[in-house]
This record gives structure tokens, sequence and C-alpha cells, in this order.
């Protein structure tokens, strides 16, 4: 049972600790440092990695006290969760982190993000992501196309799902796939265009999958990809806006994000393949008039992007990202709709993968 | 059309006439410190303790002072005065309290409280004026000599004293002086009042004993708590550079001296035959010339003369300073506080004038933390209490930077801190902006000095206060882990199962050892990497931002 193994890394860190006490040893904590200093682009994977850097979080320390206590906190957490085999939302793990030490003004934490920190080197800690340690994020995000899966006990056939299709959950380690006949799969960062897509059965017609989410990709959506990807071979395409953030997206679930490299392995997919918006795509489709100025920040954004150790030596997307700074400008997903309000499912996307007009 | 007439110089010489003293007294009193009810009682004691202060320390004597104000009905006071000083010869009392602008301070260059004997006086008019009571005066110089006692008015026609009683009495003191005035008065407490003078002359004259009885009979003492008598002001002559063509004129006509050589080297200070000689050619006028024969114009070419010249800085040793101990005890014996700083400062010149700069500060204690500090300004061992605000003190402490010490300070405004400060200008003649002696005058030299003073105790203070503040951090993180321990216990005891109280008596034994505790004494130090992460969340990577909610 994999509880097992959780909840036995989590007494193991709690033996650990009461031993140093024992041995009259400041109480301390050992995980790889996390953040851009510790983190590499692996060539051979093509994936994000943790460098070898330890950091070392003592409790007897002015600086990393009260780190060391919220860590402690969400592990308890985490271990009674895991005791009444129940699940709780990131902001269900803030609220039983959250009061006042008695006799003090002093709160065990003040915002989400220091237990959202605390649970992410909760993962480091112990080596597992935290959909194990029972922590889960919100649910974002809908697939249909032809698939059926079992979650739970439920037999789930993702082509009959109405107009919603089917949410995909934070947790999908437990799935099953009892069926595959879609050729490939379709990611998009817009729900709206999903739904244009789920509207005109493009999944039907196409024998593929139609998957977003809204805005950056959650590890749900991440992980389910990854699975498919491996289990079933599909290939993955990715549909963004054509602006510095939608490109991250698909940098992201291509190589791994860098507050989450740790957990890269079994997120990152190196084979995906992106679709568009690409800036020859507004020359070809005539989009010139849909164009929205960038701002400061997204010329500041695209020039970081530019520089990534993985897009440095892309002749491809140095290509784009050029291409973008002399156009100066960006552009939806829903520009396309300026062509007629199923262009996108009868002629762009079609097109693009018939001629595998891809970006790698 | 009428034809206008001018008058003639015989109408005009009709109308010409004595402005009577009283007459006099009512135009000015507000430049003596008589404008108000509340002002006058302040007035006429500090008049009354200057006089009797400057009179033991010119006799040597340390001075022993009863101030007593008895309630006599409304808006009526009566204000009694006692020294232990030489007293007064029999023919000279009734010139002294009587007569305006009688008095031996106005001609003299010289360190002491009053200036212009004008004060006492105007304080018998202003009694006699109000209530018509004389002034009762007892004075005795010495034990084999009688006690006088006089009760005198001013003869507000001719500004002479008049004689209403005068016989020899017994008296229990050998010598000394005693003043008692009636005077329409009004008497509060607070920081412009007769308690606060008092308490502050007390500070700066910690060679005196005050005995104060205020008008609810309560009996106040400050104690003396110094023996030590100040040195003897020396009286100087005026330096050239402090002379303006009106004081020379002035100086021409008294001088015994017959040639502007010989004026030059005898009445100003710094200036040998050399130097004279050397003002003489810059004035472009003959040393031998006659001074009865110097005209305006001549006097405005030795001005001139005077500025080219290279004369050396007056002396200072007729700068009695109170000294940077006494001035901090006398405030230690006033402003119970945590932390003393004083400082004096070596005389300089304005204008040809020499003065010394002397601060003090007290902070901490009970002193209000949330107010402004307060500030104790002096002048020749003289409190000021009026005009603040337009004082050289106040600016020179709104322009330094208290905040480098630890303290909170708003632009262009005084510190907020539990902070007393004292500032003491010695001078023999301090620049006050009015008559009444209330605020220095703005000249920059003695702003720069005082500044000066002020930072050299401000560095001391900002010593103290940080390490105050070092001391309250440490105890607050080792406070911290007071809170942190049991709550981490339980965590750990939750995690590995083990006993809670065990982790908890272990984690609390290991606080006192000493590494652990100089570990959470030590100034904090973030984890390195931890800090990194934030910024690098914010600028690279909004994955997190958005997954969360």
């Amino acid at each position: 049972m994999a509880n097992k193994k959780v909840e036995q890394e989590l007494v193991g860190l709690g033996k650990k600790l009461a031993k140093d006490i024992k041995d009259g040893k400041n109480p301390a904590i050992e995980f790889q440092v996390r953040g851009l200093s510790n983190v590499v682009f692996d060539q051979k994977t093509q994936k994000l990695a943790l460098g070898e850097r330890q950091a070392t979080r003592a409790f007897f320390n002015v600086g990393h006290a009260k780190k060391f206590l919220q860590t402690l906190e969400v592990a308890k957490v985490s271990k009674e969760l895991l005791e009444v085999e129940k699940h709780a939302s990131l902001r269900d793990v803030f609220y039983m982190a959250k009061r006042t030490i008695p006799n003090s003004n002093i709160n065990i934490v003040d915002e989400q993000k220091e237990t959202d920190k605390a649970i992410e080197d909760l993962e480091l800690i112990t080596g597992f992501p935290r959909e194990q340690l029972q922590v889960n994020a919100n649910k974002m995000g809908s697939v249909a196309g032809k698939v059926i899966i079992e979650d739970k006990g439920d037999t789930i056939d993702w082509s009959k799902l109405g107009s919603g299709g089917w949410s995909i959950p934070s947790n999908v380690e437990e799935i099953q796939f009892k069926k595959v006949s879609a050729k490939y799969i379709i990611y998009m960062e817009k729900a709206a265009v999903w739904e244009r897509l789920h509207e005109d059965k493009f999944w039907d017609k196409q024998n593929c999958i139609i998957m977003s989410s809204q805005g950056q990709t959650t590890r749900g959506i991440r992980r389910l990809l990854q699975r498919m990807s491996k289990e079933h071979n599909l290939p993955i395409y990715v549909l963004t806006d054509m602006d510095s953030y939608g490109w991250y997206i698909y940098s992201v679930i291509k190589y791994g994000s860098i507050s989450l490299a740790h957990m890269a392995d079994v997120l990152a997919i190196p084979n995906i393949k992106f679709l568009g918006i690409t800036c020859d795509d507004i020359e070809k489709y005539g989009l010139h008039k849909h164009l929205i100025k960038n701002t400061d920040q997204d010329f500041a954004r695209l020039k970081q992007i530019s520089e990534y150790e993985w897009f440095k030596n892309n002749k491809d997307w140095q290509r784009q990202f050029k291409m973008m700074k002399q156009l100066g400008a960006k552009a939806e997903i829903q520009a396309l709709s300026s062509r007629g309000i199923s262009f996108i499912s009868e002629k762009y996307l079609p097109d693009k993968i018939n001629n595998k007009e891809f970006l790698e | 059309m009428v034809q206008q007439k001018g008058l003639t110089a015989d109408e005009m010489a009709a109308k010409q006439q004595n402005i009577s003293v009283a007459e006099f007294f009512e135009r000015n009193r507000h430049l003596l410190g008589f404008d108000n009810k509340k002002k006058a009682l302040l007035t006429t004691i500090k008049e009354a303790v200057d006089n009797a202060l400057d009179a033991c320390e010119e006799a040597a004597i340390l001075p022993e002072i009863s101030i007593e104000v008895i309630e006599m009905g409304s808006d009526r006071f009566r204000v009694i005065v006692e020294d232990n000083g030489p007293g007064i010869v029999k023919q000279q009392i009734p010139n002294i309290f009587a007569k305006l602008l009688y008095g031996s301070k106005f001609h003299t260059m010289k360190q002491q409280r009053g200036q212009q004997g004008i004060g006492i006086s105007a304080a018998v008019l202003y009694a006699q004026l109000t209530t018509g009571k004389p002034v009762r005066i007892t004075s005795r110089v010495g034990s084999d000599k009688p006690a006088h006692y006089f009760e005198l008015h001013i003869d507000t026609q001719t500004n002479k004293p008049e004689i209403l009683a005068e016989k020899t009495i017994e008296w229990h003191k050998d010598h000394g002086t005693r003043v008692e005035l009636d005077l329409e008065a009004s008497y509060q407490k607070g920081d412009q009042s007769v308690d606060a003078y008092i308490k502050g002359t007390a500070i700066v004259n910690p060679h005196s004993t005050i005995i104060y009885v205020n008008p609810k009979a309560e009996q106040i003492i400050f104690a003396r708590v110094s023996e030590q008598l100040p040195k003897q002001a020396q009286e100087i002559k005026p330096h050239p550079y402090g002379v303006e063509i009106g004081t020379i004129m002035k100086m021409l006509k008294s001088t015994e001296t017959r040639t502007l050589q010989s004026f030059l080297t005898t009445e100003f200070s710094k200036v040998g035959p050399g130097t004279a000689k050397e003002i003489c050619e810059n004035s472009s006028l003959l040393p031998n010339m006659k001074t009865d024969d110097m005209n305006l114009v001549h006097v405005e070419q030795l001005v001139q003369g005077i500025k080219k010249t290279k004369i050396f800085a007056p002396p200072t040793d007729c700068i009695v300073p109170i000294s940077a101990e006494l001035l901090e005890q006398g405030l230690r014996k006033e402003v119970t506080a945590e932390f003393y700083a004083s400082n004096t400062r070596s005389p300089e010149v304005y204008r040809g004038i020499p003065f010394c700069v002397e601060v003090a500060l007290a902070y901490g204690g009970t002193q209000p933390a949330d107010q402004p500090m307060s500030i104790l300004r002096f002048a020749n061992r003289v409190p000021l209490l009026y005009q603040q605000g337009a004082c050289a003190v106040h600016k020179s402490l709104i322009q330094t930077n208290w905040r480098a010490y630890g303290l909170q300070q708003s632009q262009g405004s005084l510190p907020v801190a539990p902070l007393t400060i004292v500032v003491h200008l010695a001078s023999v003649w301090p620049p006050f902006t009015s008559e009444a002696k209330e605020a220095v005058a703005h000249y920059p030299e003695i702003i720069k000095e005082i500044k000066l003073a002020l930072q050299e105790c401000g560095r001391k203070l900002g010593m103290y206060v940080r390490k105050k503040m070092r001391v309250r951090e440490q105890s607050e993180r080792a406070n911290i882990f007071e809170r942190y321990i049991p709550e981490v216990a339980d965590s750990i005891a939750k995690l590995s199962g083990e006993p809670k109280e065990n982790v908890l008596a272990g984690l609390l034994k290991m606080v006192k050892k000493p590494e652990i505790q100089s570990e959470i004494l030590s100034i904090p130090e973030q984890e390195e990497d931890h800090k990194k992460i934030k910024l690098k969340v914010s600028e690279d990577d909004d994955e997190q931002a958005e997954e969360t909610e």
C-alpha cells in the first residue's frame, strides 16, 4: 500500500527528530535546496531537475525556527489525514494549521502561502507528491474524448458526459485507463476554446481527446497527460495564446517548472509538441488586425523566456521570440474566430495536424 | 481754502514733557515679561531669583534661596524671595529696587544672569500698579551690622524711589536679602509655570539649595548636589568684530584715551599696537588722530577697516560653563531616567562675542514614549520658558537627525521619544530675540555649536538605544522559542509516537544549554535559499499562485 509507505516516511521523520532531541542534538531536517539556484536543466532527459545542494532546517535557529514549526505542523496534518483516509485541499490544510499559539500573539501561519510552501518542502523531505500526502489542489479543467476509465470503482466514458465533460481531479494516481481509442490529445490554455471544440464535436470527428484548464496547468492535469503519454503513447499537442505567458505554459508542461523541479520526473512530458498560436499563424491566417500591443512587462517576460537554458539553443523557438519582438504584439486563440466561429475546429486545427506544423 | 498753520517751536515745547515711568511700563510691559497675569508671577520670581543667585556667586557664597508664593485672594499673590547673599548696603537699597534702569550690569561685558538693570524694579512697579502695595525689603550685610527694613514705592512721574517706611529690625540671618511683593497674578502648573522655572533653575544651578513653597502650601526642596561654586566670570572688553557704529560712538564719548591708536589698544580685547596700526591703515585713518575729532564718517571707515583686519578671537576664559558633569548631576536629580549623557563644547565666538554650549540628556525611565521629547533651554543658568519655537535651540534640535540615534522623528519636527534635553548657552552677551529674554537668536555660529553638542550626546544615546533594542529583541527571540517548543513537541510526538512529555522535557532541557542560547540570541539569519525561492516565484513562476486558488 502506497499509503503505508507514506505514513512510514512521516513516522521516520518524527523518530529521527525525537532521536536528535534524545541525543541532545539540535533537531534538524535535511532536504534538497529548492529554487533557481539549485535547479538544473538535464540535457539528457530534457527535464528540469533539482541539483545536489542540501539545506538543513534546524529548530534552534532563529532564522529557521518558524519554518521548522510549520513544516512539522503540515507533517502532522498529513499524518492525521492518512490515518482517517481523507483528503484535504490546500485551503483546508491552511485552516487546520492556522491558530494562535496559547499565551502569545504568534500565529503558526498567517497566510496560505506559508502552508503551501511547507507542503512543497514536505514533498521534498518525504519524496512523495502532495496528493499522496493526502493534500489536493482544487480541481480545475475538463476533458472529453473516446476514452473509458475507472475511478474509485466507477466506470466513466469521457465521450458521454454531456456539455461539461469530465472534471479532472487533483489526484489522478488511482485512475485506470480501460479503453483508449483516441489517437492524440489537444491540450489548450482556454476553457472557452475547449467549449467551442466540444460543441463542434471536434474530438469525435478527429478521434482525439480535448483537455483544458483555465490558465496555468494544474498538477493533476500534467500528471494525467504524462500518464496518457507514457501508458498509451498518445501524442500531445498544446494550444495557447500567442504571448509569453501562453508559451511558458507549454514550457512548464514539457520541461517542468522551477518551483516544482523536484516533481519533474512525474510531471514533465518532454515529447509534447506546440501547435499554436505561432507568429507564423498571424501571417498565414491574416490576423494582423487582431493583435494586442505588448506591454513592457510582456517584453521583459519574453526576454526572460528566450534566455532559459532549454530555449537558448532551440532555433525554431528563438525565431518565434524574435518575430514576436518585431511584431511587438500578442494574440489570443480566439482571434481565429474572426475567420468564422468554427474556423478553429474545421480548418485551423485539422490543417495544422495533417501538415504536422509543430514546434518542438 | 483755510490755510494750515504750522506749530511754533514754543507750542511744541509746551507739549514736550517727561514720559512717566508708569507710561513707559504700560507701553513696554510685553517686552519686560509682564504681558499677562500668569507670566507676571513668573517674571517677578525670576527677576528676584536671578538677582539673588548673581549676588551670592559674586560674593562666593553657596546660594540658599527660599521662594514662597502665597495666594491672597482672587488673582492676588504675595511673593517672598529670601537669599543668604552678601546683602545690600543701606543707601543702595532704594535705588536698586525702586528706580528703573539702575544697575551695574548693563555696562559690563561679563557672563551673568541679569543684563539690563530693569528686571526687579519693573516687578516692583508692576506690583505697585496692580495692587498699590509697596515692596518690602529686608537686607543685612553682616552679623556686626543691623538689618534694614524698607517699604518702597516708585515715583511714577520722576522715576525716583519713594521711601514709605525705614527702620532697623532684628533678623535671623547674618547676611542676605528678603524681597516681598504683592501683585496681581495667576498661578498655573505646566511647562511655562513657576514650578517649571524653579525646577529648571535647580538643574542648572547644582550648587544651590532652593526651598519652594507653592500657593498650595506644599514645600519642595531642591537640595544642593555640588559644593563647588562656579568659577567667577571674567569681565572682558569688547572685541572689535562685535561692535557696531553706534557702540563705537558711545565708547569714543566715554573713553579717557586721546588718540585712535591708544583707544583701540585700551578699549578692545585682542588689539595690540601692531593690530591697531593695521586697523588704522585698513581704515585710511591716522593712528595719532584725536578721538575727540572722530565723526560718524571716520567711525564708518573704522568699522570697514576692522572687517579687513585679521584679529585674534576674543579670550574665552571669561566663559564659565556649568561643566558636563555638574549639568548631568543636576538633570539626574530632577529627571528620573535610565540613561544620561552630557557634553560641554569649547568656547566659540559669534560677532566677536564668546559663547559656549552645553548639552545634557536623560532618556527612558518614566518619561512618556509617545510624545515629543521635552526641551529645557537655559541661557547663563536662567531657564527660558517662552517662545520655544522661535529659539535657536529648537531649530538646532529639529535640524538634527535623531533617527540616526534610533529615535522616531518626522521631517521638520522634534523626535517622539522618552527624552529630556537640556541646552545651556553661556555667553558674556547671549543674543536674545527680544528684551524679554525668551528665545536665543538664530546666529549660525550658535546653531552650529548646539548641533555639534547634540550630535555628540546623540551618538552616546544611539549606542544605548540600539543596545536596549538588541536586548529586547533577544529576549523576544528567547520568548518565541518558549512558545514554539510545546507546538513542536506535540508535532514530533504525534509523528513519532513518542510520549509528548519526553519530547517536551528534552527540548526544554536543550533550550537552556549555552550553545543553544547563543544560537537563539545570535542575529537571525534567513534560510538563504528560501529567500531566493520567494524572489523567483514572484518573477519567474506563476504556476504556484494560479494553482492554489
